[in-house]
């Protein structure tokens, strides 16, 4: 039987967008689907470090030697999306002296560069960390930015002949008894977000072979085929300050514990996080005291955070998962590594192989394992070349780092745009016409923001993923309308709207967490300039009826 | 030694000017001082003069062509039910009287839609008079200009989007260069200057920007510019473009730095120089002190209430106190930081009057961004004398009176009311502050 493709992946974050990647270079047939955005998952909603693999050196050694290996990996082909900050174990004088011992030769033993520092080298590195701090092990975390990672991942599969299809929900498995051979979908993509198909429809689209990356969601497709796919979601909170208060990754230094670190990451700094087992990825309680936790928390570590400004708030959801029987009752307990479920294998259902558990530093080991099971199904031999071909924008940065003025741009602005575009910097940002910066907060010009359009269409929150606008301090309220305003002539005006609409709403989500202090000054500002000055809280162009124009003043 | 004034404004925004004004001209030997910290947030404002737009607590109702109309069915506790609604009127004709032929629609009574920005209308009821030719229930046709170097106002959308709210008009709109502009990014005062210091470009920056507008002008009899047409000298740009035109020319009202807004601010603060008031700026209030009970008695009758006797103002380091007999507190809301908050709690920064609020913090605001906020009200309650009263509902101080967005109890975005409650609770507050000296 024809099928409409070789492999369908299924799921757009780090996992399926590295899985469609390295398949598409191995020359294979391949379709992704994903219900939202690229990253809409777990994907975007991490706190953006790229581990050393410290972090398990003690109690997770597979797990930790396979961080630092994919770390130097990512460094190499995705320069333009890794801030090497490095990080450090921090240790307060609470904190006990043996395990920093055991961190220590846990990271020596899995080949993690790491190097003691009194708690006065300590503070010279960083010196908002509290001056009780006893001392650290320096290790080489880093930070990444998720979005423009998975992005340049579907870039790239893309350009290898990949069809990429966002705004399409699985609504079912489609199985022929024992075989599973493709799923329907259904396709919610509004005019110019991704128009393979109109809104509403649905879609057959049938495969060779299925591969479920959906994480904390693999369990809920697994069931459209009575397949049991035990994940066990853990939900963990992150705090977005407004500036960077450190600039270097700091962990707290003990066995485990919730808030204990703070991550460096482009203008802001990321608090991180919870731990905490939920039911349903779709629907957990976002709770005030995890945000006051996370704060308190590390204050200890970096006492400023306790006055520091919030910009917003937000939760993920890990895909863990463990092989039945092992039963772990606590979630911080559950191994990070990541398992492949052939369902031919265990469930005696084939077609379909489903990835689960993992983390993000190693998606690429992950798809790398993944792609070499589904050659082996299909029965195709061609080896892996991801960890050694760069990712669109990453070839070449050095050469890009000369010059900073190119673009006429002021410098920042175009420093900041380079860092974004890496490689595509050139490509982008060469224009003749007029190119005014749209977001102010993160210097993004309407030359990079008309190119993510190109890339994805009116959905102005892939926009923001791709550029980072309206991601800054005044989450949207000076730039969303700026930001839609690109989107004209080539969308007409309906659309433009319900897109600013769409932004602007899922921009407040996050910063109803951040609502004290100078944020929700911020958040009325922002209010009163949408409210007020444009009046889009009342817009009669949304109202059912219409204005009886002639009973106003109409001039003197 | 403390400087000594009669009554004391706190806050240089469009309530505490109007304050001093209305104090100023209730009892005309009064000293009057205003004292401000920051820039007020007339920069942020739009420049437009709403009274009410909307009826509060009724979402579905199209916007209120007669304010008046609605101001007796405000809730208990709103500024306006406060005040009264002749107060209103009254405060509204005060501003006529200080804007002069600044502003316009004192004509009717009859709120006016004017275009924004984004391309929607709103109603207000006063508008300085650059927006003037712009009024939606004008049926002119209209060009829209937008310069491709100002991503904040897309003149085509903006067309578009007048015609889907059913403007009685038809609008188009064109991007152009504007000329004499050549960095990218430059701010919306660099816009104005150029166009006030009629700046050579080729020409004149004016007749240039006529001239590249005019290629594009079919039958259109007035022309829409974003609001950068000059600052001090705004009418004449706007008649020498008219004139090259041959159609009127008028300012879409935009977001920040704004134009108009600044503009207001130069109109208030030229009123207060006329009227002999004092203004000290860039110093804020840091704290005060109360009198003395016996002479809290004897000033006050007894009513129980403190007496605010100084207010101690930090110039450089310097604490300064200033003395006075009355004290009107205008500055701001949580915009302006007159109403500041913490994790577990909303406040008052300089007196610590009571702002009522939810304990729990996620109470304080709903899910839908343009839904009923809590956080949006938040203010001081006050009595009808404007004084701001306590957890308790006595008055905090006999002597202190609250004026403009530090006040609570509204939704000035949503109801389209922020500078009318400024002005009638300014012109209350300051009137009453001065009488009370004066007595």
């Amino acid at each position: 039987m024809a099928t409409d493709t070789e492999v369908l992946v299924l799921g757009g974050g780090s996992t399926g967008c590295g899985i469609a990647r390295d398949l598409a270079m191995r020359g294979l047939e391949v379709t992704l689907v994903e219900r939202g955005n690229l990253t809409d998952g777990t994907t975007g909603r991490m706190h953006g470090l790229l581990h050393s693999g410290g972090r398990y050196a003690v109690s997770d050694r597979a797990s930790a030697t396979e961080c630092i290996e994919e770390n130097e990996i990512l460094r190499e082909i995705a320069g333009h999306c890794v801030e090497e900050t490095g990080g450090l174990f921090v240790q307060r004088p609470e904190d006990s002296d043996d395990y920093f011992q055991e961190k220590l030769e846990g990271c020596r033993d899995c080949g993690i560069p790491a190097r003691v520092l009194s708690g006065r080298e300590a503070r010279e590195v960083e010196p908002y960390l509290a001056e009780d701090v006893k001392r650290a092990i320096e290790v080489p975390d880093g930070a990444v930015d998720p979005f423009r990672l998975c992005v340049a991942n579907a870039i790239d599969a893309e350009a290898h002949g990949a069809r990429v299809e966002t705004h399409a929900e699985v609504v079912d498995l489609l199985r022929d008894g024992d075989d599973v051979y493709g799923v329907e979908v259904r396709h919610e993509s509004g005019p110019g977000k991704r128009t393979h198909a109109a809104a509403g429809t649905t879609e057959e689209i049938t495969a060779e072979y299925v591969v479920n990356a959906t994480g904390a969601w693999a369990g809920e497709i697994g069931a459209m085929a009575d397949l049991e796919i035990e994940v066990r979601p853990s939900k963990g909170v992150m705090t977005i300050m407004n500036v960077r208060q450190v600039d270097t990754v700091i962990n707290r230094c003990r066995p485990k514990g919730d808030a204990d670190i703070v991550v460096p990451h482009e203008t802001t700094a990321i608090l991180g996080t919870t731990d905490e087992e939920v039911s349903d990825p779709d629907d957990f309680p976002e709770d005030q005291w995890e945000v006051d936790q996370m704060i308190d928390t590390l204050s200890e570590l970096v006492p400023i955070l306790e006055e520091a400004r919030t910009i917003r708030s937000f939760w993920g959801v890990r895909p863990l998962y463990e092989p039945p029987g092992t039963g772990t009752q606590d979630p911080t307990d559950i191994t990070r590594d990541f398992f492949l479920l052939d369902h031919a294998d265990r469930d005696g259902v084939s077609g379909i192989s489903s990835i689960v558990g993992g983390k993000f530093t190693t998606y690429r080991a992950m798809a790398e394992e993944i792609s070499d099971h589904v050659c082996e199904k299909l029965g195709v031999n061609a080896s892996c070349a991801t960890a050694d071909e760069p990712l669109p924008g990453s070839e070449n940065i050095e050469t890009l780092e000369a010059g900073m003025d190119d673009f006429g741009l002021r410098s920042p602005v175009a420093r900041r745009s380079k860092q974004r575009l890496g490689s595509r910097a050139s490509e982008v940002l060469e224009t003749d016409e007029a190119n005014p910066v749209v977001c102010q907060c993160e210097g993004v010009t309407r030359a990079e923001i008309r190119d993510a359009v190109d890339q994805s269409g009116t959905d102005l929150n892939a926009v923001r993923i791709r550029t980072r606008a309206s991601m800054g301090n005044c989450q949207g309220g000076f730039c969303c309308q700026n930001m839609a305003n690109e989107l004209h002539p080539e969308y007409d005006e309906e659309t433009v709207r319900a897109a600013l609409d769409e932004l602007f709403q899922e921009r407040w989500k996050g910063e109803r967490h951040a609502l004290w202090g100078e944020q929700l000054s911020q958040a009325m500002l922002n209010y009163a300039l949408h409210a007020t000055t444009m009046n889009r809280d009342r817009d009669p162009a949304g109202e059912p009826t219409a204005i009886e124009f002639a009973d106003f003043d109409g001039g003197a | 030694m403390a400087i000594e004034d009669d009554v004391l404004v706190i806050g240089g925004g469009l309530a505490g000017a109007t304050a001093a004004l209305a104090a100023a001209d209730a009892a005309p030997d009064v000293r009057v001082r205003l004292v401000t910290y920051k820039q007020s947030t007339l920069r942020h404002a739009s420049g437009l003069i709403d009274i009410l737009g909307y009826a509060p607590g009724s979402p579905e109702e199209g916007p209120l062509v007669d304010p008046f109309d609605a101001l007796s069915d405000l809730p208990e506790g709103h500024p306006y039910e406060r005040v009264g609604s002749e107060a209103v009127r009254e405060a509204l004709a005060f501003f006529d009287d200080v804007a002069g032929n600044a502003y316009a629609g004192d004509h009717t009574d009859a709120n006016a839609l004017v275009p924004t920005h984004g391309g929607t209308v709103k109603p207000t009821a006063r508008y300085p008079v650059s927006t003037a030719d712009g009024l939606a229930s004008d049926d002119r046709d209209a060009l829209l200009v937008g310069f491709e170097t100002l991503p904040d106002f897309e003149a085509p959308l903006a067309a578009a989007h007048l015609e889907a709210a059913g403007a009685p008009f038809s609008a188009r709109g064109a991007t152009i260069p504007f000329p004499g502009i050549v960095r990218d990014d430059a701010k919306v005062t660099r816009y104005a200057h150029l166009l006030d210091q009629d700046e050579t470009v080729t020409t004149g920056a004016r007749e240039a920007l006529a001239t590249t507008v005019a290629e594009r002008l079919a039958d259109e009899s007035r022309v829409g510019f974003p609001a950068v047409l000059g600052d001090e000298h705004a009418a004449e740009v706007r008649a020498d473009l008219a004139d090259a035109l041959g159609a009127d020319v008028f300012e879409v009202p935009m977001g920040p730095p704004s134009l108009p807004g600044m503009r207001l601010e130069d109109l208030l603060y030229d009123a207060l120089e006329d009227a002999g008031v004092r203004v000290t700026s860039g110093v804020p209030v840091i704290d005060y002190e109360t009198a003395t009970e016996a002479d809290a008695v004897a000033a006050d009758g007894g009513s129980g209430a403190d007496r605010i006797d100084r207010v101690v103002v930090d110039r450089n380091g310097t604490e300064i106190p200033h003395r006075a007999d009355q004290y009107v507190l205008a500055t701001g809301g949580l915009v302006g930081k007159g109403v500041r908050s913490e994790r577990e709690r909303v406040f008052e920064p300089i007196f610590d009057c009571h702002v009522p609020h939810a304990a729990d913090r996620y109470d304080w605001f709903v899910d839908n961004v343009f839904g009923d906020q809590p956080y949006a009200r938040f203010g001081l309650a006050s009595d009808r004398d404007l004084r701001p009263l306590d957890a308790g509902d006595e008055p905090e101080f006999a002597n202190l009176r609250a004026a403009g967005a530090v006040l609570g109890g509204y939704d000035f975005a949503a109801e389209k009311s922020g500078a009318g409650v400024s002005l009638a609770t300014g012109y209350v507050a300051g009137t009453r502050a001065g009488e009370e000296v004066g007595e």
